[in-house]
């Protein structure tokens, strides 16, 4: 008699291709291969429903049976390496991108990585934000902020900002622009998770940031890519979103 | 060099820049007190516990579904005003699920 552990693993194999695992058997043996497709299908069809949960606006722009179809053929090679399936799919842009049958849609996959960060935003880690009281008296050429681990910076080669934006639940319409995009995805202090498109000037100073620059020298770099960056609103919106956090200390 | 005629400006725009984040409205800075609200989302855009993306979140399936909450800052549910249903019966949001609008 197989020990437990060799059972599971041995099932979990049969869930993959499809051969019963030795010993099992159902009330009617010559079932036993049918019965295990009951198995292997619920797998499927939970993992297409996870992986819809995750990338709604990849299902609404692809339509309900394409997306089942990418779902199974995702998961058919990649069975979730963790139970926790909200980590599971992050290969999935990627997925879409080198699949040649969708050569003709290549924002796909910059949509489904907007959609990736924003549950991996939801899930992040809390941090408490950084106290205004440090910041009225702060020298700008050595004070370092951080940034919450819910934020996420995107450089997109398509417009996904706006085709994401434009997928969303009363969202008027309104031409895609051209050319690509940034992304800023974090979660604000009332957990709603928001997609903001940046302009070249925020993206530098985020970026900049990210990188643990001193705030005079990643503003210097905005005024570099945008020549007319004026910090200020994208400083103070961030502060209310709560993800500014304390930096390392220079 | 011209950044050298640019950074004391640049300087002078984040001083003030950072006054103003220090002056960040302490409102601004605290969650807001949320309830969960029952009865006043429109259909796909409730609220769910596990998130964005993860179970229930924009599941319910007609407009102000009784069974389906969403958050709203506290104190407010009760006043949130919705259409009254197409027989005519008002209808208010309730911070316990309601039978009514359940989809078939």
């Amino acid at each position: 008699m197989m020990r437990h552990h060799d059972f599971v693993a041995a099932f979990a194999a049969s869930l993959r291709d499809g051969v019963p695992p030795p010993g099992m058997t159902a009330g009617r043996p010559e079932e036993t291969a049918r019965r295990l497709a009951v198995y292997r299908n619920n797998v499927a069809v939970s993992l297409t429903e996870a992986l819809r949960a995750h990338f709604p606006v990849v299902a609404q722009l692809v339509g309900d049976a394409c997306f089942a179809a990418l779902a199974r053929l995702f998961a058919a090679g990649r069975l979730p390496p963790s139970p926790v399936l909200a980590e599971w799919g992050e290969t999935f842009p990627a997925f879409l991108e080198g699949l040649p049958a969708l050569a003709d849609y290549p924002y796909l996959a910059d949509v489904a990585r907007i959609e990736h960060a924003r549950l991996q935003a939801f899930h992040a880690a809390d941090a408490p934000a950084i106290d205004p009281a440090r910041l009225g008296e702060a020298d700008p050429g050595r004070l370092r902020l951080g940034l919450h681990p819910s934020v996420t910076l995107l450089r997109l080669a398509h417009p996904a900002v706006s085709i994401w934006a434009a997928h969303q639940p009363g969202a008027a319409r309104s031409p895609i622009p051209p050319g690509p995009e940034t992304a800023l995805i974090l979660r604000e202090r009332s957990l709603a998770i928001s997609v903001r498109r940046l302009g070249p000037g925020d993206a530098a100073l985020i970026g900049e940031l990210r990188q643990g620059k001193p705030l005079l020298a990643a503003a210097a770099a905005a005024r570099a890519a945008d020549p007319a960056h004026d910090p200020r609103p994208c400083l103070l919106q961030l502060m209310t979103a709560g993800a500014l956090v304390e930096g390392t200390v220079a | 060099m011209s950044t050298m005629t640019a950074m004391p400006a640049l300087g002078a725009t984040l001083a003030c820049a950072l006054a103003a984040m220090a002056a960040t409205p302490l409102a601004a800075q605290e969650a807001q007190e949320m309830e969960k609200c029952y009865g006043v989302a429109l259909a796909g855009q409730n609220d769910c516990a596990a998130g964005p993306g993860t179970t229930c979140a924009g599941t319910s399936k007609v407009d102000y579904q009784g069974n389906a909450w969403m958050l709203v800052p506290a104190g407010t549910c009760l006043t949130i005003e919705i259409p009254p249903a197409p027989d005519g019966t008002p209808r208010m949001g309730s911070l316990e699920p309601l039978d009514r609008d359940i989809p078939a």
